[in-house]
């Protein structure tokens, strides 16, 4: 017997109107939705037909890569003159003491690769042993750093570190100023929030004080002042009195960093664990500074991408860090008028590692996101 | 403070501090150092440059190679020290270099004020103006009502300002903060002249697109006499630069260059040659040093005019001629006699 009951099924889904999928439909909405919309999309479209198909072609199609001189960039101006960076490269990267010594050019190659075979490491996730590496990349790695790039020792020819240059000294700075700032900054910060008055306005008159000097300021007085005070002969080496000027003018932006971090903790973290008998430093290194140093992540790291690009200020007093470099170069007798070219590669190279370090820091921060926010 | 210290210890001990207190005169400095410490630009084409090998070279680099090939033997035994122009004399008067070879200019107010000496000059520059060839000016007088391209904050400015109020001639001066950006703006049509040093100049059109479509006006408004500056209370080093110097213009003179200087040294009649060259009185012992230091100067660096040729004429700045020639050849370089 057949069965009369209605049957009710559910009809398969219908497809979306067809005017709101595909690229279309995210054309339409995102640079069509409106009129005004609609203009500066094509005002947009212009602009980047306007310039990006002849800078492509200068940069790219029409671009001198071969030769070893300037006689090919110049019978062909209409491209880029690549062959300036290609025949410069050892001096862009690691100055003139290492260019004019090209059977010394193997110690700063050992020494990226060491810096870059700890760091790398440390940055992916799966890493053993990670604590370790840390320690060695900043107790071990800078003492062999100077060992084999300074030399003087076992040997290895003594390189004056004023003859240092290119992404050497950029990275050398950056480096030193990054590892010491960040312990000093983290006790100023801690000094700043201190009860003690003496601490305390000693942390205050020292981060405003550098803070409200420009970097500038500090490394001409480094450069130019400061000798004036030695005896005659008696002198810092300039990359130190740099790296000095530096690290105190970091040290005052990341504890200003810091501090930001700590004041966002609750007051009832320190008085929870003050509850549960810990005294000061304990609370500070394992309650406090954790949870502050996570959600100050994103300004230190901007303090640390802001330092990384202000060295190439040691230029003024006359450090020849990567940018000065692409710039002498690009000034010298084989190579006059092909400035746009360095800087086109002290630019992109500055890009690189100021990118990497922001994507690094977006990747911390998610992974240490603990909180449960909805 | 303990902060600042314990940082300031840590870092002596990164081993790259101090070097050392001395009582000793320069000469015997650059003796025991085994280099001579030269203090230059580094970033201008024609004077001190780097080349593509990494090292400094340029006519102001030259005289520094000199002065080592003099003193020490070796004219790769320099270290070029790169300076700004507002540290350049402090690098001198504080010891940090043994000789600023950096395109200064040799004016009262520095040699009496500044702890330095100026000894002699290695080129002689002054400010001059630039215009487009098509434009058919003859004079600075053309430039009447002219839009003029000029770096700030340089004595350029200033020079131009009192040359054009002298001589009744309005401008309009277009400012930019680099020797580039002037490029640019003539280049552009911002200005209907650009005006700098000469040498600057010369340099600025070599980086035009077609250098060829520039031409110089013939007045030069101001007077900049570049050289070798020592620091003040060292006579016997003061020598050393100077006469140095003079070695390669009397060297130029004698017709002794750095490939002839050998066959002159064996066998040259005039005992002009031979004083230099250290045959026959002891010129070098007078200055401390050995008796071949101007045959290894011209020996390895060459003659006066070896060193223009190589590093000025590039940049399209004749000499024949013009203030930096021979004054038996019309100029005004000399030198007096090494004897």
């Amino acid at each position: 017997m057949a069965s009369n009951t209605i049957k009710f099924e559910k009809l398969p889904d219908r497809l979306p109107p067809s005017n709101t999928v595909g690229w279309m439909a995210w054309v339409k909405t995102n640079l069509f939705g409106s009129i005004s919309n609609t203009l500066i999309t094509l005002l947009v479209f212009y602009l980047i037909f306007l310039y990006i198909p002849p800078f492509i072609e200068w940069a790219f199609i029409n671009a001198n890569f071969s030769g070893s001189d300037r006689s090919v960039c110049d019978e062909n101006k209409a491209g880029a003159c690549w062959t300036f960076v290609k025949v410069r490269f050892d001096q862009l990267l690691f100055g003139l003491y290492f260019a004019t010594n090209p059977d010394q050019m193997w110690r700063p190659i050992i020494a990226f690769i060491g810096f870059f075979g700890l760091l790398i490491p440390l940055m992916i996730d799966k890493t053993p042993h990670k604590k370790w590496l840390l320690i060695t990349l900043l107790t071990i790695f800078p003492v062999f750093f100077l060992l084999i790039v300074r030399g003087g020792v076992f040997g290895i020819p003594d390189s004056d570190p004023s003859q240092w240059g290119g992404l050497l000294l950029t990275f050398t700075l950056a480096f030193v100023g990054i590892i010491l700032a960040l312990p000093l900054g983290i006790l100023l910060a801690l000094g700043r929030r201190s009860k003690m008055p003496v601490v305390k306005s000693f942390s205050i008159i020292y981060i405003e004080f550098w803070r409200g000097t420009p970097l500038i300021t500090i490394l001409f007085m480094a450069s130019v002042m400061l000798p004036l005070f030695f005896p005659s002969g008696v002198e810092f080496d300039k990359v130190v009195r740099a790296m000095i000027g530096i690290t105190l003018f970091q040290s005052a932006y990341t504890a200003e960093a810091v501090r930001g971090g700590l004041q966002a903790i609750d007051k009832g973290q320190s008085e929870a664990s003050m509850a549960l008998g810990m005294g000061y430093w304990q609370q500070t290194i394992f309650i406090i500074l954790p949870q502050a140093l996570k959600i100050s992540i994103p300004s230190i790291v901007n303090t640390f991408i802001a330092l990384f690009k202000d060295t190439s200020l040691v230029s003024i007093i006359g450090l020849l860090d990567l940018l000065k470099i692409a710039q002498n170069s690009s000034r010298s007798l084989d190579w006059n008028g092909y400035d746009i070219e360095a800087y086109m590669f002290a630019g992109i190279v500055f890009w690189i590692f100021c990118f990497g370090m922001s994507m690094y820091s977006q990747r911390l921060e998610k992974k240490l996101d603990t909180d449960r926010r909805e | 403070m303990k902060k600042i210290s314990l940082l300031l210890s840590g870092i002596t001990l990164m081993g790259l501090a101090f070097t050392g207190v001395s009582t000793a005169t320069t000469l015997e400095d650059v003796q025991a150092r085994g280099e001579l410490r030269c203090g230059v630009d580094g970033g201008v084409a024609g004077f001190s440059a780097p080349n593509n090998a990494g090292r400094m070279v340029g006519i102001d680099a030259s005289i520094c190679d000199a002065i080592a090939a003099a003193v020490l033997g070796d004219s790769n035994a320099v270290v070029y020290v790169s300076l700004t122009a507002a540290e350049r004399f402090t690098a001198l008067t504080a010891g940090e270099i043994d000789v600023l070879s950096r395109n200064t200019t040799h004016t009262l107010s520095r040699d009496a004020t500044l702890g330095t000496n100026f000894t002699y000059y290695n080129f002689i520059d002054g400010q001059g103006f630039m215009v487009a060839k098509a434009d058919g000016l003859a004079s600075v007088k053309d430039l009447d009502g002219a839009s003029i391209c000029v770096q700030t904050g340089t004595t350029t400015e200033v020079n131009m300002a009192d040359y054009f109020r002298n001589n009744n001639l309005d401008y309009t001066p277009v400012g930019y903060s680099t020797s580039v950006g002037t490029r640019e703006g003539l280049e552009g049509g911002a200005c209907d002249a650009i005006t700098s040093d000469a040498s600057q100049l010369a340099a600025i059109r070599s980086e035009t697109a077609n250098p060829s479509d520039w031409t110089m006006l013939p007045e030069i408004i101001s007077k900049e006499p570049l050289g070798p500056v020592v620091r003040q209370g060292d006579d016997q080093w003061m020598d050393i630069v100077t006469w140095t110097l003079h070695a390669l213009i009397n060297a130029e003179e004698l017709g002794i260059t750095s490939s002839n200087v050998d066959a002159m040294r064996a066998d040259s009649p005039n005992p002009s040659v031979a004083r230099i060259l250290g045959g026959e009185s002891e010129t070098g012992a007078m200055l401390g040093l050995s008796n071949d230091w101007a045959y290894n100067a011209i020996k390895q660096v060459g003659n006066y005019g070896e060193i223009y040729e190589a590093h000025v004429e590039p940049l399209g700045i004749a000499r024949a001629g013009s203030v930096n020639d021979l004054w038996t050849r019309g100029g005004i370089i000399y030198s007096p006699p090494i004897r």
